[in-house]
């Protein structure tokens, strides 16, 4: 993991001081809200419906449980006791107190973090592939470049003040767990025929009320060309992107109605003139960085574990979880362990204050005290030796940390909604926790399988609903909330947006339409297709058609 | 200069009954959402707030809403619509009945669970 040097812990200090001095003179009067609204945004400070909301960044997922154990301090002492992990592998507090900021900055510059652009319209923070480093099939580990981007992109005088916020995703596997087709930029990290490592560059990706798959600009882009030609990215956009309208200004727009091709054009045009310049990383650099992401001291161990297969043969419990939530491991002898911060009937993605100490020592115990925050709201493990599952998850079970829905329709994707957020037309939480409860049945989920469920509580998609499979927005229909359902979306390699199904529901229709369209995929799927699959093969027609003949 | 939001309310024609506003806004120390109440004085639960009956009460209320904004105790005011649900004043709009209560989701939380 990155540590600090000296002059990011005193960037880091002086900027938690500056804002708290920022905080005195709104506190004291001489800021206006509107003079000072800039200032909290630049260090993550909202105000939403019940109080000040608080973001703090997890580069690209990263946590120790050093950072987990002040994070649950800071929740305990000064939130409601709890936190809620972001898809941006963020975490927020929904219940800060203005006047307690100065000191919570100062909390989390200990520890090396900060919510600075985690909002505004700047680069925000970078996200990536939640198994990078550890996952078999990685062909490279990303954190290494986003590490470089986080750095290029921290305070970048040129783009504090782009048009709309920017966000940038990094995958190095074939599967894409970092949603990077989804992203104003996303990079495919991977080996050319020459064995040579670079990126494939997506531009133009995003949610939103417009949404966007991104499209890839470049094939393959040498490593150590990632900060320049982002820059020429990011130039080309910050001229050219519009600021006339908000809901216009995001580069998605720009590319779009500019054309991918023009829009290339100009990027290339643009890195000719930088990319031999000081943005060029050089290979010492990339050794300097590289250093931080060694893999821990593995033990030699052989692949499989016999404690292992003893404890799976004799507890169906402890099975049914291994089987759901583990994924497999580059070194012999580890697994990739997914905690699922999405229990039946729970908000989706909070977690509170007594399971992040919980956690942040299970981490100490078992995985060399570091963890990951995920872009579906939950947790991993990424280097528990097998022989410690049963132990660990023994654990996990005691502070309700052990459900087993991993990528299964209750693990879902879903944002505050106006339960929280001062954007939202509709709650989304509840739905969220109504659907986990319908398909509450492990054998039941099972039987569905491999599904993505995403669910937003307004047109800006925070919850990602075009990209799941099942997607579901909440809007405002003559103040009642009407649910509309999608189908057809990926956030993975393959990559696709939902289409709207037909005419919403309200809160327990929409409930009873997801079971109606999964029922209708039950029937139709050939063995071994996922949701998605079918969807891709029979297309709408046949979910429409018993979803809206059902008798009312 | 405060920036005010209006909520574009229709006020009731004729005997449609008495219209009734109040305001509502955060406190600028802890975000806690607050009510205009009586005697300058904001309120922390829509029960102990008086609602304008008029339009002309309600800006009254809302200019006054605007000076403790320029006076640094609260941020965004604004004028919503509420009425009288079973003996209980609650805002029509569910977005501020959502300020006024408190998550759904979390009824440990927020007003509706005194803290």
């Amino acid at each position: 993991m990155y540590k600090y040097d000296e002059f990011d812990a005193e960037f880091v200090n002086q900027r938690a001081l500056q804002f708290g001095r920022q905080v005195e003179s709104r506190l004291s009067g001489s800021l206006s809200e509107e003079q000072f609204r800039p200032l909290r945004l630049m260090n993550g400070l909202y105000l939403q419906l019940h109080a000040y909301m608080l973001r703090i960044n997890v580069p690209y997922g990263c946590l120790n449980s050093v950072q987990m154990r002040k994070l649950a301090h800071i929740a305990r002492v000064y939130d409601k006791d709890y936190g809620h992990l972001t898809t941006r592998q963020n975490m927020q507090f929904n219940w800060i107190k203005l006047a307690d900021m100065p000191e919570i900055l100062l909390e989390l510059a200990s520890v090396e973090m900060h919510g600075i652009q985690s909002s505004g319209n700047c680069i925000r923070n970078i996200t990536a592939d939640e198994y990078a480093g550890v996952a078999a099939e990685e062909i490279e580990d990303p954190r290494v470049y986003c590490e470089l981007l986080r750095q290029w992109s921290s305070l970048h005088p040129e783009f504090s003040f782009l048009p709309r916020k920017f966000k940038i995703s990094v995958t190095g596997s074939e599967k894409d767990r970092a949603a990077v087709k989804a992203h104003d930029i996303g990079l495919r990290l991977y080996r050319n025929e020459n064995g040579e490592e670079g990126f494939e560059v997506f531009v133009g990706g995003g949610l939103g009320r417009t949404p966007f798959i991104g499209k890839s600009i470049r094939a393959f882009l040498p490593t150590r060309h990632v900060l320049s030609y982002c820059e020429a990215i990011l130039r080309v956009y910050n001229q050219l992107g519009r600021r006339d309208n908000k809901y216009k200004a995001r580069i998605k727009i720009l590319v779009h109605e500019m054309g991918a091709e023009a829009f290339t054009e100009l990027v290339e045009k643009e890195w000719a003139q930088i990319s031999a310049g000081a943005l060029e990383v050089p290979e010492a650099e990339l050794e300097r960085v590289r250093a931080f992401f060694v893999p821990p001291a593995y033990e030699r161990l052989p692949e499989e574990s016999p404690e292992l297969e003893a404890q799976l043969g004799s507890d169906a419990a402890f099975a049914t979880w291994a089987r759901q939530q583990l994924a497999a491991h580059k070194q012999p002898g580890y697994a990739i362990v997914n905690i699922s911060c999405s229990p039946v009937g729970k908000p989706p993605g909070d977690i509170s204050s007594a399971q992040m100490d919980v956690v942040a020592n299970l981490a100490d115990t078992y995985n060399f005290g570091e963890m990951r925050v995920t872009h579906n709201q939950n947790l991993v493990f990424t280097d528990v030796r097998k022989s410690d599952l049963f132990a660990l998850w023994q654990e996990l079970v005691r502070v309700g940390l052990a459900t087993s829905n991993h990528g299964l329709i209750s693990d879902t994707i879903c944002c505050p909604g106006l339960d929280y957020c001062a954007l939202a037309t509709a709650r989304s939480i509840p739905v969220a926790e109504k659907l986990s409860q319908r398909f509450a049945d492990q054998d039941k989920q099972k039987e569905i399988g491999e599904i993505y469920l995403n669910m937003s509580g307004c047109i800006n998609a925070c919850g990602h609903h075009h990209v799941g499979n099942i997607g579901i927005v909440g809007v405002d229909k003559k103040n009642s909330e009407l649910y509309q359902l999608m189908l057809g979306g990926s956030a993975e390699e393959d990559a696709s947006l939902g289409k709207i199904l037909g005419p919403g529901f309200d809160e327990d229709g929409i409930v009873d339409a997801v079971e109606n369209v999964i029922d209708t995929y039950l029937e139709l799927r050939d063995e071994s297709e996922r949701f998605i699959d079918t969807y891709r093969r029979v297309g709408p027609d046949p979910f429409k058609e018993r979803l809206y003949s059902a008798p009312a | 200069m405060a920036t005010v939001k209006k909520n574009p309310v229709k006020f009731p024609d004729g005997d449609a009954g008495p219209m009734q506003q109040v305001v509502i806004a955060n406190r600028l120390t802890d975000g806690v959402v607050v009510f205009l109440g009586r005697d300058r004085q904001w309120v922390t639960y829509l029960k102990d707030c008086p609602p304008a009956e008029t339009p002309e009460e309600a800006e009254t209320l809302l200019a006054m809403g605007v000076e403790a904004e320029n006076n640094q105790e609260i941020v965004g005011p604004e004028l919503i619509e509420v009425q009288d649900q079973n003996g209980t004043l609650a805002p029509i709009k569910m977005r501020e009945a959502m300020r006024a209560r408190g998550p759904s989701i979390r009824t440990d939380l927020g007003k509706q669970a005194g803290n």
